[in-house]
């Protein structure tokens, strides 16, 4: 056996492969579920509080900013460790699932709701004005003027960002979650072959690259000329 | 005669600075004020006290009879009513020309799209700009687009016209238009205030012309006495220099 036919036995056995796609298969169906909750919640919750901090209370723009870098701050697996192995203490036992999809969706809100703040902020103050003269209402103006120009900008980093956390998913590996690098890494154990990983690496780039071209596209849909 | 615009004793402050020191101005119906004064004169704040985009720190606006600083008086409702244009002219660039124009009918006015449209599009006809309607501010000459914003504020049917300083961003050649659409609506009969250092348009159009300078109204009177005979010498070395230009 030549070295390269030993390397293709150790990396791509085609049998081993064939053994475990059904398994990879269903960890990517667990990965798309949870990639969609965490970018579902995660950019709607910061866009609720980039919206809310927009409305200048001090005293409740102060606790999103606190919150927003906390969970910047922190390595989403330490979130994710914590809720899992932590909030059972105090009566709560997520499952591995949650506990993942909930610490990313933080991090996610985290750093969308300073996407789309400054995105907020960047909209010159002669839009508001020019709108707050005609009449609108500050909602109306954020709705209609402020908010369709800075969503645009948004855009890129935004989807940078999200496909960053979104990749997070693999971090469920930790606590059980049978997402596409758990059921990989099972599946590894049980044949003694690292083939399964290839396999799920060709599944996060089957899930992740159109990720990537979307977001290019949306960028290049959203721009308009000044 | 009845006041459409009756500002008295404005005074505002930026922190430590006495922008406007206890302005008067009173506008009668179809009256065109015209302002002028160096650069920091407080006139462009005096024209913001109007609609409250600056808040006055004293005084009372009262416009069309409405009582802008008055914490009951609906802001939103009573702004319908004055209309505004910039010297950048703010117009939404991610909204074509009649997105822009009929934004606050729809929200504020309560017509429905195609009313809104109706409206829209006889706004943007009486700017001369009926075949722009599709195109976005980006597709616009700087001229255009500072007479779309004129229709944004016109659509809305306002009793009084504020222009702050309409033509200072726009190349030489594109003066005239937005001159043009403003003669007309001054024969329209509306009534404006405008800041503005286009001289020769205030000579024209104006019935009054108000000189200020560090936050008070200096002098005041016809265009003719203002720079033909001014009475003040901080007006005369103004209207000279503005002259020699």
């Amino acid at each position: 056996m030549s070295n390269w036919e030993r390397f293709l036995e150790t990396f791509f056995n085609a049998k081993v492969m064939a053994k475990y796609l059904p398994d990879i298969a269903y960890g990517m169906l667990v990965t798309v579920e949870l990639a969609a909750l965490v970018i579902v919640t995660g950019l709607a919750l910061g866009l609720a509080l980039a919206l809310a901090r927009s409305l200048g209370f001090r005293p409740v723009n102060l606790l999103i900013v606190f919150v927003v870098d906390l969970f910047r701050a922190l390595p989403p697996l330490v979130i994710i460790v914590f809720i899992y192995f932590g909030l059972p203490a105090v009566g709560l036992a997520p499952s591995g699932f949650v506990s993942t999809w909930l610490s990313l969706a933080l991090v996610l809100t985290a750093f969308s709701e300073e996407i789309f703040w400054a995105g907020i902020t960047s909209i010159a103050r002669g839009q508001w004005e020019a709108a707050r003269s005609t009449g609108l209402s500050y909602g109306a103006t954020l709705m209609n003027v402020v908010l369709p120009q800075a969503l645009r900008l948004t855009i890129p980093p935004l989807t940078n960002r999200t496909i960053a956390i979104t990749k997070g998913t693999a971090l469920g590996t930790v606590v059980a979650v049978s997402e596409i690098l758990g059921v990989a890494s099972s599946a590894v154990s049980n044949s003694y072959n690292p083939s399964p990983l290839i396999l799920g690496a060709a599944a996060y780039l089957v899930l992740f690259f159109p990720m990537v071209v979307f977001g290019r596209w949306l960028e290049t849909r959203m721009a308009w000329k000044h | 005669m009845r006041l459409v615009v009756e500002a008295r004793g404005i005074h505002k402050h930026f922190g430590a600075v006495h922008v406007l020191k206890g302005v008067d101005l009173l506008l009668a119906e179809r009256e065109l004020v015209f302002i002028i004064g160096p650069s920091g004169s407080g006139k462009s704040t005096l024209l913001r006290c109007l609609n409250r985009l600056e808040q006055p720190t004293s005084g009372s606006v009262v416009v069309d009879g409405v009582d802008m600083l008055d914490p009951r008086t609906d802001i939103n409702h009573a702004r319908q009513r004055i209309g505004m244009v910039f010297q950048s002219f703010n117009l939404y660039p991610h909204m074509t020309a009649l997105g822009n124009v009929t934004l606050a009918l729809r929200k504020v006015a309560g017509k429905s799209r195609s009313e809104a449209e109706a409206l829209g599009h006889a706004a943007l006809a009486r700017v001369g700009l009926a075949d722009r309607a599709a195109h976005t501010p980006g597709q616009l000459s700087g001229g255009q687009q500072q007479r779309v914003a004129i229709a944004r504020a016109i659509a809305l049917e306002p009793r009084v016209m504020l222009f702050d300083e309409p033509t200072s961003a726009l190349d030489p050649e594109l003066v005239g238009s937005v001159l043009g659409v403003m003669r007309d609506l001054r024969e329209s009969g509306m009534a404006m205030v405008v800041v503005s250092h286009e001289m020769g348009f205030a000579r024209n159009a104006a019935d009054r012309v108000v000189f200020m300078d560090e936050g008070a109204i200096v002098e005041q009177g016809v265009p003719a006495a203002i720079f033909e005979t001014p009475r003040h010498e901080r007006t005369r070395a103004f209207i000279g220099q503005i002259q020699r230009h």
